[in-house]
């Protein structure tokens, strides 16, 4: 099977949908003749032209009511928000038109549009540029919210979001655009809303998403050395939640650590620690453990911004607290 | 009744009336109509809320009548609404049944968004109706994202946007504009320059007290209307319409109005932020008296036919508050639907263009 970036999945799940339905067009700041902030659309262009792949102006909430104007009469936007923490200006139209359009509407008008880019944090960014805001995002009936770990999902998990008829929120990470993995030849899709087991184990659950699915793993490999084996339950979708995934993988090792990059506050790890301790709660042997971002603003000196992170170590010990090891 | 307040534009004396041609006077008719139809539904509206059928927010669109009838009486049936949450008045002149727009309000099953939207959320797919909006500016980049799909597909169609003069000291205007002027979409985008942002007046608001001109930052097509004169609203509009059909050109237009009513059903008609004195002299320039004295003159309205459909419109008004009374609430189980569509592109969108 090839190896390729989460990057390349991407740029060909783009071009495989665009290629598959003419309704499909990308948008955003520099997706066009720069390539892509992040070269996610690089050669879209040139193959599909300037009416399908549209460069705008700084211009975060106009043109994320373009796209929602223009799904609302048939067409099926991707706009790509540089990173997330742009689209903070955006939300007016996330929340008050895409999410709430079918409804409010009485089920005439749906907003077939994916809303797209890297969230969180990469290296030294400050804080503006530093967020992770699915909890924000996924706090809205009306959105479905996404967020692949590996370039496998990445690809598969935009195909399903560009076909699906709703508001789809696709949260990448800069510092996955790198990472490679495995990809099919040939077209697949990977449903929206089905969790992934990562790594099987009978010792401790962890529950992540996106970026910090890496995290886990390698937690899991050190944890493994010391003969803990950690089961890893990717949600790749966080609404809707797979909650049957979590509450077989909890119920089966008795232990749940929740690693978000985010944090705590309302965070969705909040939200999985409720599932479990409703559907889990006679089969817990320790109290749900989250990992998370320190509650601060992203700091920018390297030793401060490695002390906020929710990384390998802080996973490691949750881990080994949950099991009774420290 | 509108007689009351014809007081403006006094026709001269022992002037000659003419018969005039029939299609005139047709026109004439379903634009007096029209106009008559939301003034007659709104001062039901009125005292619906007073006895509680209609609830919430709810903000009356009385004296603007020439902009919505001037403008949309002007469309094809393939080209896009988009307003604000004063939107029945719009709703009505595009052709949405008065049924389904009472039956909104009163919050029942046959509304035109099935009870889920209001009074502030006027939906409609068969009249490409794209819905009342209840946050400030932001539809406008909504318009200009249905501009865009127009031209991605290569049509002629046009969207008419209406937004309040205090909708351009946001960001959304700006932005949508700047977008439709650069990529050239067909889009009209049409300030209802009724003079109050709720209760700031404009010029408390706006460094320009010729908000149209905003639009020369994006070097687009520009212009100031009577908002009381359907004939000057319907004259630019089409102007507006046609360069946007051939050319592809968005134009901005300020259309000078006035809200005869509160801001909403909780604001007195005249209260801390206008005078009485202000309101009757608005008054002098109704829209539905203005056009009543332009047909007078005109000789395309007699006494008998303005008696006959005021008398229509009042037994369709009153078969809508009829049949949004009789309506269904709707069920429990309405609660879980529509929030999300349960389908992908391949089901939903198969044969569709």
């Amino acid at each position: 099977m090839p190896v390729i970036t989460y990057r390349d999945a991407l740029n060909q799940a783009l071009r495989e949908e665009m290629q598959r339905d003419a309704r499909v067009f990308l948008m955003g700041e520099e997706v066009g003749v720069y390539q892509g902030a992040y070269k996610v659309s690089k050669g879209l262009l040139q193959e599909f032209g300037e009416m399908r792949v549209v460069d705008t102006p700084i211009t975060e909430l106009g043109f994320a009511g373009v796209g929602v104007g223009a799904a609302m009469v048939g067409l099926r936007p991707v706009i790509e928000f540089m990173t997330w923490n742009f689209a903070l200006l955006a939300l007016d139209q996330v929340v008050n038109a895409a999410a709430k359009m079918l409804y409010m509407s009485g089920g005439q008008f749906n907003i077939p549009i994916v809303f797209r880019g890297p969230n969180g944090a990469a290296l030294q960014l400050g804080a503006q540029h530093s967020q992770a805001w699915e909890s924000w995002l996924a706090h809205i009936p009306g959105l479905k919210v996404v967020a692949p770990g590996t370039p496998h999902d990445a690809k598969g998990l935009l195909k399903a979001a560009i076909r699906d008829d709703n508001p789809v929120c696709f949260l990448e990470g800069e510092m996955l655009y790198n990472t490679k993995g495995e990809v099919p030849e040939g077209e697949y899709v990977v449903p929206i809303g089905e969790a992934d087991v990562k790594r099987g184990g009978a010792d401790c659950t962890i529950v992540t998403w996106g970026k910090q699915v890496l995290v886990a793993l390698q937690a899991a490999e050190q944890l493994a050395k010391d003969g803990v084996e950690v089961e890893v339950v990717d949600l790749r979708t966080i609404r809707p939640m797979d909650e049957a995934a979590v509450v077989r993988s909890v119920t089966k090792t008795n232990r749940c650590v929740v690693l978000e990059e985010g944090w705590y506050f309302a965070g969705v790890g909040a939200q999985v620690t409720d599932l479990v301790q409703r559907e889990c709660f006679d089969h817990l042997d320790h109290p749900v453990l989250r990992v998370h971002q320190a509650d601060v603003p992203m700091p920018y000196a390297k030793g401060l911004e490695k002390a906020a992170k929710a990384d390998v170590p802080k996973t490691i010990a949750a881990v080994r607290r949950a099991m009774y090891l420290d | 009744m509108a007689s009351k307040r014809r007081t403006a534009e006094p026709r001269a004396k022992g002037a000659p009336v003419e018969a005039a041609p029939p299609d005139e006077k047709a026109l004439h008719h379903q634009l007096l109509r029209s106009m008559l139809l939301q003034r007659r539904f709104e001062e039901r509206c009125a005292e619906a809320y007073a006895i509680g059928r209609i609830g919430g927010f709810c903000h009356l669109y009385i004296g603007q009548e020439a902009v919505s009838t001037g403008t949309l009486s002007l469309l094809r049936p393939d080209d896009y609404v988009i307003t604000t949450y004063r939107d029945h008045g719009q709703a009505l002149a595009r052709g949405i049944p008065s049924r389904a727009v009472m039956a909104e309000l009163f919050g029942r099953i046959d509304g035109c968004a099935r009870g889920k939207g209001g009074s502030m959320h006027m939906f409609d797919k068969a009249t490409n109706f794209l819905g009342g909006h209840g946050i400030v500016g932001g539809h406008i980049p909504i318009a200009t994202g249905v501009g865009f799909a127009i031209k991605y597909r290569g049509g002629d169609q046009v969207i008419a946007c209406f937004f309040g003069e205090a909708a351009v000291n946001n960001g959304a205007f700006h932005e949508a504009l700047n977008m439709a002027a650069l990529w050239k979409l067909p889009v009209l985008f049409i300030i209802e320059n009724n003079r109050y942002g709720m209760g700031t007046a404009v010029e408390r608001a706006s460094a320009i007290n010729d908000i149209y001109e905003r639009a020369a930052s994006y070097d687009m097509p520009r212009g100031q209307v009577d908002g009381q004169d359907v004939f000057a609203v319907r004259a630019a509009m089409k102007e507006a319409i046609d360069r946007a059909r051939a050319e592809q050109v968005p134009t901005l237009l300020e259309v000078r109005t006035y809200r005869f009513m509160g801001h909403s059903m909780s604001d007195a008609v005249h209260s801390t932020y206008r005078t009485k004195a202000e309101l009757d002299e608005y008054l002098k320039r109704d829209p539905i008296a203005l056009l009543r004295a332009r047909m007078e003159d005109a000789g395309t309205l007699t006494q008998e036919e303005l008696e006959a459909m005021d008398a229509e419109v009042k037994a369709e008004v009153q078969d809508a508050w009829d049949f949004a009374e009789q309506s269904p609430e709707p069920p429990v189980e309405a609660l879980f639907e529509d929030v999300l569509v349960d389908t992908t592109s391949d089901v939903l969108h198969a044969g569709r263009g």
